[in-house]
């Protein structure tokens, strides 16, 4: 069972025998264990055991290891890969072993120099902790026991580590604390546990649960054509591959931004610097509509850049997974964005290429849809330890070589995510964004959140799938076009064309740069929704009783409905039904014209 | 230091690799110096085991024997001297001076691969460069320290482009210093030579280094040629307070010398027959580029790349595109219209135009006006493939509007003269020109306030 506080058992002596890129093998560590980190030369490289061979250890090292000899010493204190949790995460910006950038930054200047060692939390910072249990309490695993305010957004819940049961001894009162003081003690079978606010977890173990659940309400994102027609539930997981340009980060920036979890994870995962820039300028000036607050105040970012050490790309993914479910335990809904897991994927290709592995397909190595799978498992909604209900999302997007959604990555990730977001190259081209395919995106949540729509409109499944009836039309209308032209079309046809063109523009398009448009609240999006299929269906029936298209395009107020979503904002969605009421009106008095005659 | 001992013990050689037995102490990317009777070589370690060392020659393994070869370890990575005394001046891949002149004297130097930048040290970029181009000015916008590549097929005049971007960009203002520094990898030398003519004409060769390693220096040279431009430009950007500008030709050569390493190495490739790390390794170059808090100067990288065949996800510009902030297509359907600069107009993309643009930048109507002209090009390129099939004659009047709106784009907006520098004022204002040969109600994507004031109501465009 694993200790919440840090193990440390007498330090084990080895040398380093061989270099080879970032994969070091060492002999001597008598007694070392899988996944064990080893700092390696004068330095202190930080290093995992990965792999052990009889008397030698093949160690991955997180660091620039260029200078490092064979002859160099290398130690391991025996203790897995960890990371500290504690209060402090929020707003914080890591790399992919939880070194502070900040405090590389302060330590060391713009570059990232090897061999710093700071703590991944501030140890002087003093928390207020307000304690909820008193000395006396019988207390079990993942108890909440206390209260910090972490930042203005987040109430950081102190927890009983797993494996912690017994009587409460000891716990101090309201008061300024460190994460090193001891703040209350638990008498257990096997002795007196000291309990603080930080804890060690190692990054590649699933922090435990008392069961998982059926996810069942929306990741509410704001984005139109998530939201309405391709939605993940809270405790889903979620994949967006695309080609270089087609939007991948701007889509997952928009979801970090917009959607409704407590606490967000970023993960850059050997992605571009600049990026990471963007987000650390961007969102402490953001505020989220729903509170006020910045939106930095619920966001952890995990950054290893594609320029820093590949091997610790690799473990950045597990880093951000493992502060998400700490969170998820406090009873917090989570969303993880992993950009991207086709880097991720590519650094276990190099690890594994260095180690001689036999490759499958494109040089991956056999594990890569059992890492992948393993991954998006620790995504879910569950009833943690204390009983409370929580849950992870994980969006990962996918970098597919030449926008190829068969390679191997793109593949494996599609059998172990229930919602598929493809991003397409023409709509990308032409600026449409969110630039997600309603063609060859899919979700398999639809029916376990309808329940939650239902409470908004009873109806709304069946005009979610009657507006996506028109795009699939489209889709078929647009083969034809390409043959005939649109005007050889029936004129039912064309004014479906035209509606379809309507949905694209007015409603799935969408500025993420806008003050308006960028958040669009679900009350907003299903009255938008009800527009366009008013104008079908009313439309339709005066087309087919044989008005032409022009005759509906001339409405006043047909050139109008592009621009709502731009110019009423989500608190005045009754302007949108004034609207439509307007159209119908028209299109009422159209009828009387042409008809009535 | 281990500099005094020499090793003798060669184990074999293989493509540019020397296997030498016997080595104690010797350090993984540590700098190797070759002996064998007359010449000096430069080599690195790969990989180092407890007696052998894996030393990747730069100049080539050609004409070294197992016999009679002498090497040692300098104890340190390749580190080379760096001074804005450097500018004006002519080196050679490896950084060593080749216009006849001395080593400059200073006492800097600096490890040639750099040190990944902590991504909270970065300044995002996000002043605009005036190139004059209306085509990347206008819907491509480079921003000062924004790593842009031009993604371009044989014969396209890609040199011609980012010469001109060199002259027009570096316009020299009292406050600030620009400096272009050129880096070509395995180009034949009549490109060089039109690079440097083309700075001396303008005038900027004296604020600008250039670092050869033609086609015919031995090709592991090239693995080094960015990374010591780069080196430079770090220097000049952060300790001199210069805007750099950094231009790399040609980044397909490179890979193909990486892939000759690997393969000689008997790594498992993965996509045509490219290392898995090409990514890791591309990124290392691209990502020197940046602006960096608390520091002046910038470097903005132009990295060149030809297609081959054309092809965009080729391993090479697909995975530059995956790094790179944007990039420039060329097009060869333009081109060969005689359309210069034949800059595609929808896969071009830049990535930091969004913060770059608008108010008090460039012009409130900027985004707007790119995103209209992107999204309606995008309708010409359809209505064009429609009217392949069914002829002209057969589409809709709006469709025909459409199509003279496309051509007029093409000879007027995109096109230019190799000299003609636009300001940003003129490009828009054509951009709107272009714009008002459509009829108002088509134009969605920019404000009804812009309309009222740029459009140009009369229906033939305005002209």
């Amino acid at each position: 069972m694993v200790s919440a506080t840090e193990t440390r058992n007498a330090p084990i002596e080895g040398k380093v025998i061989s270099v080879n890129g970032p994969i070091v093998k060492a002999v001597g560590l008598t007694g070392v264990k899988m996944f064990d980190i080893a700092e390696v030369g004068p330095d202190g490289l930080i290093g995992e055991v990965i792999r052990l061979l009889g008397p030698v250890a093949l160690i991955q090292v997180y660091e620039d290891n260029t200078g490092l000899k064979p002859g160099d010493k290398v130690i391991s204190e025996g203790r897995p890969l960890s990371v500290l949790l504690g209060p402090g995460l929020i707003a914080n910006i890591y790399d992919g072993i939880q070194r502070p950038l900040v405090g590389i930054s302060e330590q060391c200047g713009s570059y990232i120099e090897k061999g710093v060692k700071l703590s991944a939390l501030d140890v002087q910072k003093q928390w207020t902790f307000t304690p909820s249990a008193k000395p006396g309490d019988e207390v079990a695993e993942g108890q909440i026991i206390g209260e910090i305010e972490e930042t203005p957004l987040v109430v950081h819940r102190v927890l009983i580590p797993p494996g912690v049961f017994g009587r409460l001894e000891d716990i101090v009162e309201t008061g300024p604390r460190t994460i090193e003081d001891v703040i209350y003690t638990v008498q257990t079978k096997t002795g007196l546990y000291e309990g603080k606010l930080a804890g060690y977890w190692p990054v590649r173990v699933a922090r435990p649960v008392r069961s998982k659940k059926k996810p069942f309400i929306p990741l509410m994102t704001g984005q139109r054509i998530i939201d309405t027609f391709f939605p993940i539930a809270r405790g889903g997981t979620a994949a967006i591959p695309g080609g270089f340009g087609t939007g991948k980060t701007m889509t997952q920036h928009a979801l970090a931004k917009w959607c409704n979890a407590d606490i967000i994870i970023y993960i850059g995962c050997g992605e571009r610097g600049n990026e990471m820039t963007d987000v650390l300028t961007e969102f402490p000036k953001l505020v989220d509509e729903r509170n006020g607050r910045p939106l930095i105040e619920r966001t952890v970012m995990i950054a290893n850049t594609s320029n820093m050490p590949v091997p610790a790309r690799e473990v950045s993914i597990y880093t951000g997974v493992t502060i998400a479910e700490f969170y998820r335990d406090m009873g917090y809904s989570v969303a993880v964005m992993a950009d991207s897991t086709s880097r991720w994927a590519e650094a276990l290709r190099e690890l594994s290429s260095r180690l001689g592995d036999m490759p499958a397909e494109e040089g991956f190595p056999p594990y890569l849809a059992t890492r992948l799978a393993e991954f998006y498992e620790r995504a879910g909604l569950v009833e943690t330890l204390s009983g409370a209900a929580g849950d992870i999302s994980i969006i990962g997007a996918v970098s597919p070589p030449g926008g190829d959604f068969s390679e191997p990555v793109t593949q494996h990730t599609s059998r172990f995510v229930r919602c598929f977001w493809a991003l397409d190259k023409t709509l990308a081209d032409a600026r449409h964004y969110p630039s997600i395919s309603w063609v060859d995106s899919y979700t398999e949540y639809l029916n376990d959140i309808e329940g939650w729509w239902r409470e908004l409109d009873e109806q709304w499944l069946a005009i979610r799938n009657e507006v996506m009836n028109i795009l699939l039309e489209d889709h078929r209308l647009q083969q034809l076009v390409k043959l005939v032209g649109a005007d050889a079309l029936p004129m039912f046809q064309q004014f479906t064309l035209h509606v379809a063109e309507m949905i694209k523009n007015a409603f799935l398009q969408q500025n993420s740069f806008d003050p308006i448009d960028k958040y669009c609240s679900p009350e907003k999006q299903l009255k938008l929704l009800k527009v366009i299929l008013a104008l079908y269906e009313r439309g339709g029936v005066l087309v087919k009783a044989g008005l032409t298209l022009k005759d509906i395009t001339d409405l006043p107020s047909l050139s109008e409905m592009v621009r709502l979503k731009s110019e009423i904002p989500n608190n005045e969605t009754n302007r949108i039904d004034e609207y439509r009421e307007r159209l119908l009106g028209e299109l009422e008095s159209l009828k009387e014209q042409v008809l009535g005659v | 230091m281990c500099c005094e001992i020499e090793y003798t013990n060669i184990g074999g050689i293989s493509g540019p690799l020397v296997f030498v037995e016997g080595v104690r102490g010797v350090g993984l990317g540590e700098i190797v110096e070759i002996r064998d009777g007359k010449s000096l070589r430069i080599g690195q370690t790969l990989e180092v085991d407890e007696d052998r060392a894996v030393v990747q020659v730069f100049e080539g393994t050609s004409g070294l024997a197992v016999k009679g070869m002498r090497v040692s370890f300098v104890g340190r990575s390749l580190e080379i001297p760096v001074d804005r005394a450097m500018l004006g001046r002519v080196f050679d891949g490896l950084g060593r001076p080749s216009d006849g002149y001395p080593q400059v004297v200073t006492n800097r130097r600096m490890n040639v691969n750099g040190l990944p930048v902590n991504p909270w040290s970065r300044e995002y970029p996000r002043d605009f460069i005036q190139t004059g181009i209306s085509a990347i000015d206008g819907m491509n916008t480079l921003i000062r320290g924004q790593k842009l590549p031009i993604f371009s097929g044989s014969g396209m005049p890609h040199n011609l482009i980012a010469a001109q971007i060199a002259r027009q960009a570096m316009i020299l203002s009292e406050e600030e210093e620009f400096t272009v520094i050129f880096a070509a990898m395995g180009v034949k030398f009549d490109v060089a030579r039109f690079f440097i003519d083309s700075l001396e004409e303008s005038g900027v060769l004296t604020h600008s280094a250039i670092f050869l390693s033609l086609a015919d220096a031995p090709s592991i040279e090239r693995l080094i040629t960015p990374k010591v431009a780069l080196t430079l430009a770090e220097h000049l950007a952060f300790d001199e307070g210069m805007h750099v500008l950094v231009i790399l030709t040609d980044m397909t050569n490179y890979c193909e010398s990486l892939r000759e390493l690997s393969s000689s190495r008997g790594e498992i490739p993965s996509r045509k027959g490219y290392p898995g790390y090409l990514y890791s390794d591309l990124a290392s170059i691209y990502e020197r580029a940046g602006r960096l808090k608390g520091f002046d100067g910038s470097i903005t990288q132009m990295p060149i790349l030809t297609m081959p065949s054309d092809d965009i996800s080729h391993p090479v510009p697909d995975l530059t595109g995956y790094i790179t902030e944007g990039q420039i297509v060329l097009e060869r359907e333009l081109f060969n219209k005689g359309i210069y600069p034949p800059i595609a107009g929808l896969p071009s993309l830049s990535r930091l135009m969004k913060d770059g643009i608008g108010e008090g930048r460039t012009r409130t109507d900027h985004a707007q006006v790119a995103a209209q002209l992107f999204a309606s090009y995008a309708k010409v390129k359809r209505i064009r493939s429609l009217a392949a099939i069914v002829g002209e004659e057969e589409l809709s009047d709006l469709d025909k509007i459409y199509l003279e709106f496309g051509n007029s784009f093409e000879e007027e907006f995109l096109s230019q003269g190799e000299n003609e520098n636009r300001t940003i004022e003129e490009t828009l204002e054509k951009g709107w020109r272009m714009l008002s040969i459509l009829p108002q109600e088509e134009l969605y994507r920019v404000r009804r306030e812009d309309i009222d004031r740029y459009y140009i109501p009369s229906s033939d465009g305005g002209d």
